[in-house]
């Protein structure tokens, strides 16, 4: 599989998400320092595409976003929810490549 | 069956409805067939808090009953209606309408009336007593043809009389017979002090003064002559010179009587008939009237335990008058044997004349018990000895510290809540001991709000909350529950502490925040509230790069994100006014962008629907149109909504939309801890619903009064009045600093009404702080407002010019193209989210991308 170039890291606010677009599917791509993850960005409880506008943080030592609409935490490195075990999004490789943002489909 | 036990109430006061609401809630009620009858023209009302009327000029701000109370407990009540005779071997009461109500049980609550002193000339017009609203009623329509108005009697009543005439705009006497005001109450030197203040206050005081004729006047309505020679000439004349016991019916009936007057009872409020019971201020116990709110409370409730026989344990054995006040906005407390007339009693006085205060403690001759107090000016420190005093707890060895003022910070010699046995009253006008608050905290009221609400404590004169405070805490404490007050993991401070550490320490970013007091990444709680906070200290613009990323949701986009992911955009409408072709143009954008549009609760328009890139377009020709961001998404100033005032209404006192205008366009875009509302009334009928924000203001005919820490949504709450009649530049200055309170002290997403109930003190405290400037940061937090309001920008204004910001706008980073996922239906002609049944069927949908 190829790495998809999707945006530099310039282009997302340190510790923060930018939604972007790989074919049909609707990708939530976070900056943590310099590091990249990229999880889909619908979210399964509101249904709307919104996770890449929530907030970034920590809950112990797992990196999580916030959903914007209801606050649930879903992990950055492997996808699950932290309020609810059964519930997981999508999440894909990411890598921050000399200044370029890159995902893998 | 045999029919049921009719009780017949006599009296529809404060403490007749009582009786009334012990019976209900001991669940008994519908064993009984319960008949009031009172002869005011309305049921009962808070005759503590007569005064207060001045305020709305509304009888039902003082109501005591519960919508709906007589027909769901099936209480048959009868106002404007007095019984006239009682008939005790029938069983019978005849009323001033030719009815008869027969009983099993009589309760008389027929309270007292003003004593009128029989001096020649008593009876003239424009001559008041100060018990009922029809008095006040009826002092007000005199008033405005008066300019003088006087009282006699200086003790509680008359004080409060006194405030009335003045706030009417009169010209104001008190003439006491005694050598000081409050008599009874008070010491000497507590007396002058009292003096001086309300002299201060340009109310006129004469003492030894003993009226012995009223006659015309030359140049008022009446000329009132002393027996020292004296005249004083007034146009009203309001007697508070003490009350009697109204035993009329008492008498009538023959049931045994005090030799100055009173119904005597037993310890379970009987009469000399068993059948009859008296309570309240026309009761006689053991040869004393209490003429108080909590001993008429408690015979109430110790009544209705012996009616219903499930009480010959609960017995009123007098009560404590001792009692805690504000006449006037001065402090005064009494406690006990205040003149020291205890054999061997001894006392100690502070008296500062600066600072205009007063306290004395009486204690016992072996100075290890405290007998009594005096206190004026500053009763601070009423709770802690009123416990001393009522409990015999041992002094320390200096009790003078107790009283003395903590100059060189070393701790003041309190009582610890530990010493106090659990039958230790901590709220008297509701009954509520040192054991029912450990036992609310036990059944898991935790906060000083819940117990508050569970047991009714301190909810009456609110003088006990500070102790409350300390019982509740106390009581966590043993019970090994931590209160963790840390606002999240990533930071163990509370916001208030946070807000210091930012502020004192100049820091500007959330990286040098977390670097210094915190650890891991943060999170959705502390980034907001670091956010927050950063804007209330430097206002910077929040979509900086090194603040877009901490904002919650709404202010993340400045604009207020809906169920499916798009936004509502809401120009501000300062007031809510809005010119026609303001409306016109508002009206084209929402048709333009196919919007779904609906008036706010604020007074303003909120248009549904954009998407994340269109939001910048959008506000783009709103801009150009002359309009502002309206902060909906922000934990910040929302609207001032107001009534059209003295403009256009044919009520209104004041320009209310011109105040509210000022107001909003002065506080919009600050950020607090929660979303603030306010409103602008342009009169006593309050069409702008001020009372229930967090700051309110009514017009008066002399200014504003000033409502505070008022909310509606899941838990409605009254406003407070804070100040009456203020002018404008009172008025800002009082916001200026509650707001800049408010916003350093609370806790993150506390609105003002739950942050003023845990301050402790309350309201009055709050007062203390923001009028009498007790912290002396009032200069502060004006400085502190005036920066915000100078370095104000319309967040909008400032993105739509940053080609960098505008990037944060688009839907995809890489692409221009739109969220496909976002579609409508129609309804009611105009576009709603589509529901998933509604994209399954795939009919209809209207797509944005």
């Amino acid at each position: 599989m190829s790495w998809t170039t999707v945006c530099t890291l310039d282009d997302i606010l340190p510790n923060a998400g930018a939604a972007a677009l790989v074919g049909d599917t609707q990708l939530a791509v976070f900056r943590v320092d310099d590091r990249i993850f990229a999880l889909d960005n619908h979210c399964p409880f509101s249904r709307a595409n919104v996770l890449a506008r929530g907030i970034v943080g920590s809950v112990g030592d797992t990196l999580v976003v916030a959903s914007p609409l209801y606050k649930q935490h879903f992990s950055l490195e492997a996808g699950h929810c932290l309020e609810d075990d059964s519930i997981s999004v999508r999440r894909f490789p990411a890598r921050n490549e000399n200044g370029l943002v890159q995902v893998q489909l | 069956m045999s029919h049921k036990q009719r009780l017949l109430v006599v009296g529809n006061g404060p403490v007749g409805h009582q009786f009334l609401e012990s019976i209900v809630e001991s669940g008994c009620a519908t064993d009984y067939q319960i008949t009031v009858i009172g002869e005011e023209p309305r049921p009962a009302y808070d005759r503590v808090h007569l005064t207060a009327w001045f305020e709305t000029r509304q009888a039902d701000a003082l109501n005591m009953v519960a919508d709906g109370f007589y027909a769901t407990n099936n209480i048959d009540v009868r106002c404007g209606e007095k019984v006239v005779a009682i008939d005790r071997n029938a069983k019978t009461a005849t009323t001033d309408s030719g009815r008869h109500y027969d009983y099993d049980q009589l309760v008389l609550a027929t309270g007292s009336y003003p004593f009128v002193p029989p001096v020649p000339g008593h009876e003239r017009e424009n001559c008041f007593v100060y018990r009922t609203i029809e008095d006040l009623e009826a002092i007000t329509a005199a008033a405005k043809n008066a300019s003088v108005g006087a009282v006699v009697g200086g003790g509680l009543l008359g004080l409060e009389a006194a405030k009335a005439i003045k706030d009417l705009g009169l010209k104001t006497h008190v003439i006491e017979f005694a050598p000081r005001l409050m008599a009874v109450q008070v010491d000497d030197g507590g007396g002058a002090l009292l003096r001086r203040k309300i002299e201060d206050l340009g109310v006129e005081v004469h003492t030894q003064k003993n009226t012995q004729n009223i006659g015309d006047g030359e140049h008022c309505v009446h000329k009132l002559s002393f027996a020292d020679g004296a005249e004083l000439e007034t146009d009203i004349l309001v007697f508070s010179a003490g009350i009697r016991p109204q035993d009329a019916l008492a008498r009538q009936c023959e049931l045994e009587i005090g030799e100055r007057g009173g119904i005597a009872i037993n310890n379970y409020c009987q009469t000399s008939d068993p059948a009859i019971y008296a309570i309240g201020e026309c009761a006689l116990w053991n040869q004393r009237i209490f003429g108080l709110i909590a001993p008429g409370n408690e015979m109430a409730r110790v009544a209705a335990a012996h009616i219903l026989g499930n009480g010959d344990d609960k017995q009123f054995t007098g009560a404590d008058m001792s009692t805690k006040l504000k006449l006037m906005g001065v402090d005064v407390a009494s406690i006990g044997d205040a003149h020291g007339n205890t054999p061997g009693a001894k006392s100690y006085t502070f008296i500062d004349e600066q600072a205009e205060i007063y306290k004395k403690i009486v204690v016992s001759e072996s100075g290890k018990h405290l007998l009594g107090a005096v206190l004026v000016g500053d009763a601070d420190d009423y709770g802690n000895l009123l416990q001393f005093a009522l409990n015999g707890i041992e002094l320390p060895e200096h009790p003078e510290a107790m009283i003395l003022p903590n100059i060189d910070g070393s701790a003041s010699v309190g009582l610890g809540v530990d010493a106090l046995p659990d039958s230790a009253q901590i709220c008297s006008c509701n009954n509520v001991s040192k054991g029912d608050i450990c036992a609310a905290v036990q059944g898991g009221a935790l906060t000083v709000g819940d117990v508050k609400s569970c047991t009714k404590a301190a909810s009456t004169c609110g003088g006990c909350t500070a102790l409350v405070g300390q019982v509740v805490n106390a009581e966590l404490t043993k019970l090994g529950v931590e209160v963790n007050t840390d606002l999240c993991e990533h930071f163990p401070y509370t916001r208030q502490e946070l807000f210091h550490l930012i502020r004192v320490g100049g820091i500007k970013s959330f990286d040098e925040l977390l670097e210094k007091h915190g650890s891991g990444k943060g999170c959705a709680i502390c980034k907001p509230t670091a956010a927050s906070i950063f804007a209330s200290c430097w206002n910077e613009y929040i979509l900086e790069n090194q603040h877009a990323g901490l904002q919650d949701t709404n202010d993340r986009f400045l604009a207020n994100m809906q169920n499916n992911g798009t936004f509502s955009v809401v120009p501000r409408m300062a007031g809510g006014e809005v010119t026609p072709d303001g409306l016109i143009t508002v009206g084209s954008i929402a048709k333009k962008y196919k919007l779904y549009t609906k008036i706010t609760g604020g007074q303003r328009v909120d248009l549904f629907g954009a998407t994340l890139d269109q939001l910048p377009v959008i506000w783009k020709e709103l801009i150009d149109a002359g309009f502002e961001s309206g902060h909906a998404y922000g934990k910040s100033l929302r609207t001032v909504k107001s009534c059209v005032g003295s403009s256009w209404c044919r009520y209104g006192v004041q320009d209310s939309v011109g105040q509210a205008i000022d107001l909003e366009n002065r506080y919009k875009g600050l950020r607090s801890p929660h979303k603030i509302k306010m409103a602008v009334s342009g009169c006593t009928r309050e069409c702008a619903e001020a009372q229930s924000k967090d700051v309110g203001v009514i017009a008066t005919e002399k200014g504003w009064n000033l409502y505070v820490c008022g909310n509606g949504g899941m838990k409605p709450r009254h406003a407070d009045l804070f100040a009456s009649d203020i002018d404008t530049e009172t008025l800002v200055k009082y916001v200026d600093r509650l707001l800049m309170f408010y916003v350093r002290t609370a806790d993150r997403l506390q609105r003002t009404s739950v942050w003023m109930e845990n301050l402790e003190g309350g309201l009055d405290y709050l007062r203390q702080v923001i009028i009498d400037d007790s912290l002396g940061i009032c200069d502060e937090l004006e400085r502190d407002m005036q920066s915000v309001v100078d370095s104000y920008q319309c967040e909008w204004k400032t993105t739509i010019e940053d080609e960098q910001k505008l990037k944060q706008f688009r839907s995809f980073v890489n692409a221009d193209d739109g969220d496909k996922d976002i579609v409508f239906v129609e309804e009611r002609g105009q576009i709603r989210p589509a529901n998933e049944e509604e994209k399954q069927l795939n009919n209809n949908l209207i797509a944005v991308a």
